[in-house]
């Protein structure tokens, strides 16, 4: 009985410490929805609008009809109609538009003599990924165009051709967000946990009252539970919140099981408190303790598939990232929202971050005394 | 002595006092040097958007020549690497546990419909989880459809031509190498890191320790405890621009096109507009954990979301376009972007500019206000 009152006791000191500060206390919740909101928002691979000049030295029927599709997506916006060849190149260059579409004289002529028109596009590829979406977008449209022309009989198929018939599984009309916003949660609610909990020792060494905890009658795991509770129930509570947000504001289909979502987030959850209280056990100052999570946060941010896939990256670099939590959260989150995968198919992730757990929460409680002597 | 020496007297004082600190603590060291070194090195070897070697599983129904001619050109492409199975059955199952991306599938009727009707389907079934990836294994697709009908032309054999075909060019990166985009991206993010979580942690320790009152004691004025503050952190802060640049262009071959000048100069902007931001945080909140998690939630993370980083910032909802203007590294990127990849378009890096001036004046300004010599804040 002694232990669990000297737990409470030390749990709701922490409480305490994290929100008597009314601006500390707003940190934790209000931030991380306003984040999640606008980064839900932001956080898209998929192009609208994206604008695009004509330069149509064509200027017939045919070639107004292809362009005319282009105006019909909502992808792509027309800014700027061009006279000349020598726009081009300005206009591309001072970001004015992000492509530009060039029809050629013999466009027509071409088309009827059965000879293949010629599309040239001109992209800036200053960001090489939304040129290559934006390509892969107009390669769509001028597949459907001829595909169009055969069916009216405006071309005849003049011999043997293939006709590419594509679909996609779990996200028919491929809407990165739901990849993304699913994930997103997991991510932020990381942050809020690891600055959290690696100040948590940090600022009591830097204003010696750890020293203090140290001779009081508390033995070290005691100390690490009290210092673990409020990070474990922020996060979670962060972690949910978000997880609702995904469902009932961005309409990410949830295809999972709420008991298999909070398992896998408390088994996160708690790595990230271990992650963060073994950073913060071994810094002797707060902005020790908060460059040592940046030092973590960075490379699992961009080693965690959430931006970009782990499958692109070199093989040795893909076993690396499975000491990565944020790499297991993700794909468990993914897998239970967009897949509806159960407790058994997510345990491959799971596992590894209780191991991660094992390890560091001990490692932390340990580096407490041996630390500050 | 003159105001000019005693300036200069209190500059010395200050300036050695803060590079004492940061000497004592390496970590901030660790986070101008150390950290744009491994984050290089991860980003130079590892992250890319762009796939290869994507696992396909190609299921032939008909076993006819002309089928096996479409699968080869699968098996031949860089971008796919293909598993041959008999039935669709293993395929959506391998598709189902995320070991094959996409099934190439040719029905049995495949060349009937190729030489009777000259037209048959090659269908192609993708995992659309990541969005994104999806997109681009279809284009890839598209290519290696594109390819057969290249390749059937140069042998003479009868082959449809498309009634319209793309001629694409890419600029600036004509590969699309998606590492030359991210690398100069990866820069604005440790800028943002050093000039804004640093410095806010600075200044902020200081009120929290209260040394800042044995500061305010002293015959040090606000414009002296300001430069001071500021100006070991902006060094810090070009060293590690400085770094990442010559890392990333040595050792990664991401192309420079612009002038040094016009680097240095613009990265001086930002590193002002970011430690003034940061100066402000702190100069605000004066309590480290406070100003670290605003300085996360208003610096870093909008830096990587609303900066067009990695997103297109020209796709988002009207509101966040809107929040975008106010985050500096939103000028960066472009500015970033431009300078490795076009070159001294200044028509371009301008107008980033002058924002990113009026930002810094502006908090530096405001932090200035901010720091007043009275103890209660």
């Amino acid at each position: 009985m002694d232990i669990v009152r000297r737990i409470i006791a030390l749990t709701i000191k922490e409480f305490i410490m994290i929100l008597k500060d009314p601006k500390s206390r707003f940190v934790i919740i209000g931030p991380p929805l306003i984040q999640f909101f606008v980064f839900g928002y932001a956080a898209t691979y998929d192009l609208k609008n994206v604008s695009y000049a004509v330069f149509d030295e064509s200027r017939t029927y045919e070639s107004r009809q292809l362009l005319s599709r282009f105006k019909g997506s909502e992808n792509f916006e027309l800014t700027k109609t061009l006279l000349a060849e020598r726009e081009i190149a300005p206009i591309i260059n001072r970001e004015k538009v992000r492509l530009v579409i060039h029809i050629g004289p013999e466009f027509s002529r071409d088309l009827h003599n059965g000879r293949p028109a010629t599309l040239q596009v001109i992209v800036d590829g200053r960001n090489s990924n939304v040129a290559l979406i934006a390509l892969g977008y107009i390669g769509s449209i001028v597949e459907q165009y001829n595909q169009d022309l055969v069916k009216n009989r405006m071309v005849t198929m003049d011999g043997p051709g293939l006709v590419l018939m594509n679909r996609s599984w779990f996200n028919a009309n491929l809407e990165s967000r739901w990849f993304i916003v699913s994930a997103l949660g997991g991510l932020i609610s990381m942050v809020v946990v690891m600055i959290l909990t690696s100040l948590s020792v940090a600022r009591e060494r830097e204003f010696g009252t750890f020293d203090q905890l140290l001779v009081a009658p508390f033995n070290p795991a005691e100390i690490l539970i009290g210092k673990s509770l409020p990070g474990m129930l922020f996060g979670i509570m962060d972690a949910l919140l978000f997880a609702a947000g995904a469902v009932y504001w961005f309409g990410v289909p949830f295809r999972g099981t709420v008991p298999t979502l909070i398992l896998a987030l408390g088994c996160f959850i708690i790595t990230i408190v271990g992650v963060g209280l073994l950073v913060s056990s071994l810094s002797m100052t707060m902005q020790q303790a908060l460059l040592g999570s940046f030092v973590f946060m960075m490379p699992s941010v961009i080693l965690s598939g959430f931006a970009t896939p782990i499958e692109n990256m070199p093989h040795w670099l893909q076993v690396g990232t499975l000491i990565n939590p944020l790499r297991h959260i993700i794909t468990a989150l993914r897998n239970i929202f967009l897949e509806g995968a159960g407790i058994s198919m997510v345990w491959p992730q799971l596992w590894p971050l209780l191991l991660m757990a094992g390890f560091a929460l001990p490692l932390a409680a340990w580096m407490f005394r041996h630390r500050s002597q | 002595m003159t105001p000019r020496v005693l300036f200069f007297m209190r500059m010395r004082g200050i300036l050695r006092k803060e590079v004492f600190q940061i000497l004592r603590d390496p970590s901030s060291i660790a986070l101008a040097i150390v950290l744009p070194l491994v984050l290089l090195f991860i980003f130079g070897y590892g992250v890319t958007l762009d796939a290869d070697n994507v696992p396909v599983a190609v299921v032939l129904d008909d076993n006819g020549p002309a089928a096996r001619e479409v699968s080869a050109r699968f098996d031949l492409s860089p971008y796919f690497k293909t598993v041959h199975l008999t039935s669709m059955t293993d395929a959506t199952k391998l598709l189902s546990q995320r070991d094959v991306d996409g099934i190439v599938h040719l029905q049995n009727d495949f060349s009937e419909d190729l030489y009777k009707r000259n037209r048959a389907p090659v269908q192609v079934i993708i995992n659309g989880i990541d969005a994104n990836r999806a997109r681009l294994i279809q284009g890839y697709t598209r290519g290696v459809l594109q390819k057969w009908t290249e390749v059937r032309q140069a042998r003479g054999k009868p082959v449809a031509l498309p009634a319209v075909k793309i001629s694409q060019r890419v600029w600036f990166n004509e590969a699309a190498v998606s590492r030359d985009f991210l690398v100069p991206g990866l820069i604005t993010l440790i800028m943002t890191l050093i000039g804004i979580l640093l410095t806010a942690l600075v200044v902020a320790r200081e009120w929290e320790r209260g040394t800042m009152e044995a500061i305010l004691v002293t015959p040090i004025r606000r414009v002296d405890l300001l430069l001071g503050k500021m100006l070991p952190y902006f060094v810090l802060g070009m060293l590690g621009m400085g770094l990442s640049v010559w890392v990333g262009v040595t050792l990664f071959h991401v192309p420079f096109r612009g002038s040094i000048v016009a680097l240095f100069i613009l990265s001086a902007l930002f590193m002002l507009a970011s430690s003034g931001f940061g100066l402000l945080i702190s100069a605000a909140v004066r309590v480290q954990f406070v100003a670290a998690q605003i300085s996360i939630v208003a610096g870093f993370l909008p830096a990587l979301f609303l900066s067009g980083l990695i997103f297109d910032l020209d796709s988002t909802p009207r509101f966040i376009q809107i929040v975008s203007y106010v985050v500096p590294a939103r000028y960066f990127v472009d500015i970033s972007h431009t300078l490795f990849m076009a070159g001294d378009i200044w028509p371009v890096l301008l107008p980033n500019a002058l924002a990113l001036t009026g930002m810094a004046v502006l908090f530096i300004s405001l932090a200035f206000r901010k720091i007043t010599k009275r103890l209660e804040g």
